[in-house]
């Protein structure tokens, strides 16, 4: 029999640990990355010039980086990397990658999709300013150019990622005029337990905000943004306070952001079934511990399935390589898979501490005033949704989408996707299930109209 | 959408909601009959909602031009019809071709077309670089329809339903009809659920699904489904006013765009994706667009510096003479059918469903419609 043909698209934690496992058992995977250098999103590489050590880049994490980095690096004979290479549509067992305009396909038997999250937003009054920034392109800027988004910044949204990169910038000498947190303190106290649940992270977190107040940068939570200020670029940040009081704040630049959402679209054209998860308040392709999706073939690991973190990226790409081997009928040691799956209950009980301590304010988005735009590419204000969707009647996202345009844009609905659904579900008085999701349509990504097929091999 | 929700028998029952089914509802209310429009997903969701959205004439079959441009006037009148111009643009349509034969296809059409009642212009190398300087310099000859345009196809069919319903249409949306029946009389209409709906008359308008209930009235036909491959790009400065197409003998080589207001070009054409009707999905294939963009680039240079930002199909009925079936049935009075539009029956939509409910309420139509009898398949099938 030929070898199999196994396909890791993510080259961050997840996909490193899956290619890892897959070659470990004797198989070459190709592993498909769009970014420039492998690493994913935490561990995120500096380019080729830059000389900051993995402390500076990664403090508490640095040895993890170093550890991810390295295995990927040692892998470099036994895998075919695509790097700089998108995956841009899938059909069938046929994978389409692009790179520098160049297109190309991979077919595959077995496909790990661990393509990582983007930061979930929200529409708020003045967010297209420039200037105004997603929390997780902020923390991009300093990883990978050593770049700050402003000279004084607000850091604004919920989640745990507010409190790191808060930290980080502070930390580089960025002058961070404050940190605005949606979610209640009580919330995050009463969290702690369940958080306990991996004593260093929740140590970690502790610290970022201890290190916050030693720095005497404000951080306050229950709190109401009202207004991202500024004519033709940031000038501050209006908000209530958990008290009631109005405050404003003086910054050129903002970094938003709620949790993250993963990014699904290649499960979509793939066909797998998708539900919508409680506690997340989103859509996730469906799952087994593994990783197995409702496709034969198709495995999921990493933020790209479930908004789990780093630590648990590791996890569940190897799980996810495990799934396919034993699926390959290859040998896998059944201790190794119980040992891992009982680390990804240990992250997921962790998980619902973060929900608990960061919920998502749906409340925001439901309460977005009219004239406030909610789809930035289509330049769709949230009423211009109620007022069609009413007409017009939209019992769904997609028809809001067909006769809207809502979502219709650049991003395909990354960034409007879950406030549109929060504004159409409060509109009809339904559940966010209810007015579904938006299907996915390739090209994953916008595909050069300078696309030329690669001449055969 | 709602309607005014009774199991009572109504005059007509309309099967399929797409832009021929929403369309008769309303014009046969106009007329003041009763109407019960029965649609298995949302109004205007199928090909009526996904197509290109050419508004054109040229180009058809000319058994066709009395009907469309009946339908032109509609498109004219759409705010005032159904209250809204659903983004119809008037701005021409031009086919140009890279080659004597596709010129001398364009020369023919437009000497015969006039006869129609549809002008063209012909316009050469010379005429067509000074009015539309962003065209590609391969091409030889153009040929102008300028009372064509486009139009938004997601806004067209909804707009129908719900001027239809405004005037006192039922509409019963995410109803799927099982079975259609003459009982006596009536027709007896069945839906899944169980329901039934009596009425006199029955409109089969259900686009690519409508085959198997017409062979079970004993009026087969040989029809095929298929997906016209889209796509859109990222928006830019609006300046490309007329819907343009290429015209070429070579298959498989057909491209064609339009600019919308906001921005984006909007194109399709080349190969045809496989359809799975049962599903009601079609999937796009992505080799499709790659095999389109050189295509596109060389009818509009300089599109390699945009990028795609969606790619879409829809499932379409196509008929081996690219006729619909339009007319009432050859076998059973009070059945009627509008179906199989292959590919082109945006354009004629509002004029099909003008077309069907006079046919409908008066027993006969002032527009020729003969060529789209069903009984033509009657010998072959
Ligand atoms: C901007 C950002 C910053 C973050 N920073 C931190 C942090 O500092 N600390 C922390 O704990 N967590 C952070 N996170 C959370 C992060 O999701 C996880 O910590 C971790 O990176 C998840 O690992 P992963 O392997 O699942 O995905 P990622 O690390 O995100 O890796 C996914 C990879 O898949 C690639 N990819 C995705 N789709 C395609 C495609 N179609 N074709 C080709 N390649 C594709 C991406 O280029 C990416 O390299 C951050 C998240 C984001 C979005
Ligand atoms: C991608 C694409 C591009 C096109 N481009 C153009 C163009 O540029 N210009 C042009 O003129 N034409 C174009 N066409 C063709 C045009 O869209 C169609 O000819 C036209 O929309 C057909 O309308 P319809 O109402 O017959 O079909 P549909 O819109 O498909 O409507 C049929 C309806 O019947 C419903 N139905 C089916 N079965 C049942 C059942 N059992 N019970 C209840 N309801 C049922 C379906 O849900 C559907 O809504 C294109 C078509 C496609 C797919």
């Amino acid at each position: 029999m030929a070898e199999p043909r196994v396909v890791v698209i993510g080259a961050g934690p997840a996909g490193i640990r899956a290619a890892q496992a897959l070659v470990a058992a004797g198989l070459r995977p190709a592993v498909v990355d769009e970014g420039l250098c492998s690493g994913g999103q935490i561990y995120r590489r500096q380019p080729a010039n830059f000389k900051r050590p993995y402390e500076a880049l990664y403090g508490f994490e640095a040895k993890k980086a170093r550890a991810v980095h390295t295995t990927f690096d040692d892998l470099s004979n036994a895998i075919d990397y695509h790097p700089e290479t998108l995956a841009w549509n899938l059909s069938g067992n046929t994978l389409h990658l692009v790179r520098n305009d160049i297109a190309d396909t991979l077919d595959f038997d077995a496909l790990i999709l661990a393509t990582g999250a983007t930061d979930r937003l929200l529409p708020l009054r003045g967010w297209t300013l420039p200037g105004c920034y997603s929390l997780g392109a902020s923390q991009i800027a300093l990883k990978a150019q050593a770049c700050a988004i402003g000279e004084r910044v607000v850091f604004l949204g919920t989640g745990p990622l507010l409190y790191l990169i808060s930290y980080q910038y502070a930390q580089a000498g960025v002058d961070v005029a404050a940190v605005l947190d949606t979610s209640p303190f009580s919330g995050q106290i009463g969290a702690l337990p369940v958080m306990a649940s991996r004593p260093s992270m929740l140590a970690k977190g502790l610290y970022y905000r201890a290190q916050l107040t030693a720095r005497r940068i404000p951080v306050h939570t229950s709190v109401i943004p009202l207004q991202i200020e500024g004519e033709t670029s940031v000038s501050g940040v209006r908000f209530r306070t958990g008290k009631g009081k109005e405050q404003q704040l003086v910054a050129d630049a903002v970094g938003m952001g709620f949790h993250l959402r993963s990014e699904t679209q290649l499960a979509d054209l793939a066909h797998c079934e998708f539900d919508f998860d409680e506690e997340l308040a989103q859509w996730a392709p469906v799952a087994d511990v593994d990783g197995r999706s409702s496709v034969p073939g198709v495995y999921l690991a990493g933020d790209g399935a479930r908004i789990l973190g780093a630590d648990s990226a590791e996890i569940t790409g190897e799980l996810a390589a495990l799934a396919v081997l034993s699926d390959l009928e290859r040998p896998v040691s059944g201790q190794r898979v119980q040992k891992l799956r009982q680390g990804r209950e240990r992250m997921e009980r962790f998980r619902r501490g973060l929900a608990m301590a960061f919920p998502w304010p749906a409340f925001l988005a439901r309460g977005v005033e009219y004239d406030v735009l909610l789809c930035r590419c289509e330049a769709i204000s949230a009423g211009e949704l109620r007022s069609s969707a009413s007409q017009c009647g939209a019992p769904e996202l997609n028809r809001a989408k067909a006769l809207i345009r809502v979502g219709m844009g650049r991003c395909q609905g990354r960034y409007c996707g879950h406030a549109a659904a929060e504004v159409l579900a409060d509109m009809r008085g339904e559940s966010l299930r209810d007015v579904g999701r938006l299907r996915g349509q390739g090209p994953v990504k916008p595909l050069s109209c300078n696309t030329r097929m690669k001449v055969s091999k | 959408m709602t309607g005014p929700g009774n199991n009572k028998a109504t005059d007509v029952i309309v099967v399929g909601g797409g832009i021929m089914g929403a369309s008769t509802a309303f014009f046969l209310r106009k007329r003041g009959h009763s109407v019960r429009l029965i649609e298995r997903g949302l109004v205007g969701q199928q090909a009526s909602g996904v197509n290109f959205g050419n508004i054109r004439r040229q180009g058809r079959n000319l058994v066709q031009l009395p009907l469309s441009n009946r339908a032109r006037g509609i498109w004219e009148r759409l705010p005032e019809l159904v209250g809204e111009n659903c983004e119809y643009l008037c701005t021409g349509q031009l086919r140009v071709s890279y080659d004597a034969e596709g010129a001398e296809d364009l020369e023919t059409y437009a000497r015969d077309a006039r006869e129609h009642g549809l002008d063209l212009e012909i316009l050469g190398p010379e005429a067509l670089r000074q009015r539309y300087a962003w065209l590609g310099p391969d091409i030889v000859l153009g040929s102008l329809a300028p009372q064509d345009g486009h139009a938004n196809p997601r806004l067209t069919g909804p707009a129908f339903g719900r001027a239809a319903l405004k005037a006192g249409a039922i509409i019963e949306e995410n109803t799927e009809v099982l079975a259609v029946e003459k009982t006596g009389d009536d027709f007896e209409v069945q839906i899944v659920g169980g329901d039934r709906f009596r009425a006199p008359a029955v409109l089969l308008a259900t686009g690519a699904w409508a085959g198997p209930v017409a062979a079970r009235f004993g009026e087969p036909v040989p029809m095929v489904s298929r997906g016209p491959h889209m796509g859109v790009t990222e928006p830019v400065p609006y300046r490309i006013k007329p819907s343009v197409g290429v015209k070429t003998r070579v298959p498989g080589e057909t491209v064609y765009l339009r600019q919308v207001e906001r921005g984006n070009i909007v194109f399709g054409g080349g190969m045809r994706n496989e359809v799975d009707l049962e599903a009601i999905r079609v999937y796009p294939k992505p080799e499709y667009t790659l095999h389109q963009l050189p295509l596109l680039q060389r009818v509009l240079p300089g599109i390699e510096k945009l990028r795609i930002i969606r790619v879409w199909s829809g499932i379409e009925g196509y008929m081996p003479d690219d006729q619909p079936v339009m007319g009432p049935s050859g076998k059973l009075p009070g059945l009627y059918y509008a179906f199989g539009f292959s590919g082109a029956g945006f354009q004629i939509g509002p004029g099909v469903g003008d077309v069907m409910a006079e046919l409908i309420a008066t027993g006969a139509t002032s527009t020729p419609i003969e060529a789209f009898d069903i009984r033509r398949f009657a010998a072959t099938a």
